[in-house]
């Protein structure tokens, strides 16, 4: 009974006492601060006091989907850095490494993922695929074989469907800045 | 051996030499041994603290380990696990009957030990670990862990350290950690503070095994691969509004049948809805063998951590079941830059009419911080992050405000500088 007793007073105390900061937010804050953005990239924050959820803007200044604005939702877990942060795409875009639910195919967000790596290596990464759109590992498969047909003809693809225009009869989201 | 001979539910209690029981015991901890410390003393003042010592466990190794935690001596228990029992728990974990389907383990775990074993008392608590806080875990002397998550390890690896006060003995509380997967497991004692912890050998766990998310998409070539697109690709495009539930049979089922239709027409044969089951739900099976060795190693640790009798593990064994039979006792490094133990929250007396600006400016100037760019937060706000420029913009106005108005007294900030490869923790107590 006394027990039981001791048992419910702790509980109570649970409720008033200040939470601490957990290893996972710790390992973001020290990530966001070593961070290298350059002119190309935009982090947005709903709200600033969860730093476990924000959204990366890239805006390619080179390559085949420059003059385009893609939004990424990032969601990091308290099982940071254990687990990867989770990636989407908001936007439906005609990419080989990206499908249409906006699952981007990226090695270190799954298979590759290490806790040593922090956002800046995804970050970097995701810069990439849109520099270098990869057709041998294809997420969207229609849009891997047209990069691999042709790449005049994909870029022309490319270029249509950032404007909001359908390829192969699936219309994409306006993406152009 | 036919265990279900037994009235389900109410396990007889057998009559035990209550003497004769305890006769092994009594012999280990009333002579020393070659190992013993020199300054030990053997005899009933040892078993007596043994008897009071409290003890907490949780987990899914729980059975095994709350036996053999009564059959050790212990005679105060703490239990929590937040499961209740499932059929398919009944192959391994022995307290449980049929007719316990759909009760809380921990209660029908302690209930069935205490029947058993005389003298003993255990109390349950139903529920996570992380309803508890410090002033619960203060109570006991070891900390015994068979946990199935990496995140609930770290969470009560914290706790234990933020408990440590350097200034009460008492305050160190051991934690013997105990982890299955297959025929695979590990043993380890963790001194917070003073041994390596579990964040420092965070690197060590092997990350789940991913399938390239392409390979899923195009060409699978496992069954399990068609079960990864039905639940990971299918799901979404087919039914976006649904949230999937592993509990939920008929989300299963669903995924089921769309797994074996895509391995039909990619002619990969061999999936089942049991292994559905297991793909969605990250089952590993257990083996009830490699959990016995597992929790008897933790336990014994338990053992000789409270009584002394012998040295304990430094501070971790490896367990390899898979061919023939490996282990492995190495001593794991603290790290030194490690999030939660490198560096213990430190009391700092602060004016609770300073503002945060002139706070930052005045731990670039104390000599035992020496910060000149942190970016800091408390659990739930973030008070000033320096980098991205979004996140600079949006907490700048808090640099105007005074201490008092952002935080509680008593409240710990984590403060990350780019100067320094590990992070502060500070505990603000208002003047």
């Amino acid at each position: 009974m006394q027990k039981q007793q001791e048992a419910e007073n702790a509980e109570g105390a649970a409720g008033k006492k200040k939470k601490k900061v957990t290893a996972a937010q710790l390992r973001v804050q020290r990530d966001l601060q070593e961070l290298t953005l350059g002119s190309t990239m935009k982090m947005t924050f709903p709200n600033p006091d969860d730093i476990l959820n924000f959204t990366l803007s890239i805006e390619p200044d080179e390559g085949m989907y420059k003059g385009g604005v893609f939004h990424f939702s990032f969601v990091v877990n308290q099982n940071f850095p254990h687990d990867p942060p989770k990636v989407k795409c908001t936007q439906k875009i005609y990419h080989p490494n990206i499908d249409l639910e906006g699952n981007v195919c990226l090695n270190i967000l799954r298979e590759d993922w290490k806790p040593v790596l922090n956002l800046n290596a995804v970050i970097v990464g995701m810069q990439f695929l849109f520099l270098e759109p990869n057709a041998s590992d294809p997420l969207n498969k229609d849009a891997a074989e047209d990069l691999r047909a042709t790449r005049d003809h994909f870029k022309k693809n490319v270029r249509n469907s950032m404007a909001g225009g359908s390829v192969r009869g699936v219309s994409f989201d306006r993406v152009l800045r | 051996m036919d265990l279900d001979a037994e009235t389900p539910g109410s396990p007889e209690a057998p009559v035990v030499d209550q003497q004769g029981r305890w006769k092994h015991l009594y012999n280990v901890l009333s002579k020393p041994g070659p190992y013993t410390d020199e300054d030990w003393v053997p005899g009933p003042e040892t078993i007596q603290s043994l008897e009071s010592s409290k003890i907490f466990g949780a987990g899914g190794l729980g059975c095994e380990i709350l036996k053999n935690l009564a059959l050790s001596g212990f005679k105060d228990i703490h239990v929590i696990d937040m499961d209740t029992i499932d059929i398919s728990n009944l192959n391994r974990q022995f307290l449980f009957r049929q007719a316990d389907i759909g009760k809380p383990k921990a209660e029908v775990a302690a209930a069935f030990v205490q029947k058993r074993v005389k003298g003993v008392t255990i109390t349950p608590y139903v529920g996570k670990i992380q309803d508890k806080d410090e002033d619960y875990y203060m109570q006991f002397k070891i900390v015994i862990c068979g946990l199935d998550s990496i995140e609930a390890r770290r969470w009560i690896n914290a706790t234990l350290i933020s408990m440590v006060d350097m200034e009460d003995p008492e305050s160190l509380k051991p934690l013997v950690d105990g982890g299955t997967e297959g025929f695979k497991g590990q043993a380890r004692v963790i001194l917070p503070t003073l041994s390596s912890c579990i964040e420092c050998q965070l690197d060590m766990h092997a990350p789940r095994p991913a399938v390239p998310l392409c390979t899923i998409a195009t060409i699978p070539r496992q069954p399990q691969h068609c079960i990864e697109w039905a639940h990971q690709i299918a799901w979404q495009e087919k039914r976006k509004d649904d949230t999937f539930d592993s509990d939920d049979m008929e989300h299963i089922s669903w995924v089921y049948n769309a797994a074996y239709e895509r391995a039909q027409h990619f002619h990969i044969h061999g999936v089942t809805f049991q292994m559905t089951q297991g793909v969605v739900k990250n089952i590993i099976p257990a083996i009830a063998s490699t959990n016995a060795v597992i929790a008897a190693s933790t336990t014994s640790e338990v053992l000789k951590i409270a009584s002394s009798c012998n040295p304990y593990l430094d501070n971790y064994m490896m367990y390899a079941g898979e061919e023939g039979v490996y282990t492995y006792t190495f001593e794991a490094e603290k790290k030194s830059d490690c999030p939660v133990c490198g560096n213990l929250a430190r009391k700092m007396n602060v004016d609770r009419n300073m503002t945060l600006g002139e706070f930052i400016e005045s731990l670039g100037e104390r000599a035992e911080s020496q910060l000149k760019k942190p970016s800091m937060r408390t659990e739930e706000k973030t008070l000033y992050q320096r980098f991205p420029p979004q996140l600079e913009e949006s907490t700048r106005h808090n640099l105007e405000l005074k201490l008092a108005d952002l935080i509680e007294d008593g409240q710990e900030i984590a403060v990350s500088d780019p100067a320094y490869t590990i992070d502060f923790r500070f505990r603000l107590n208002f003047n």
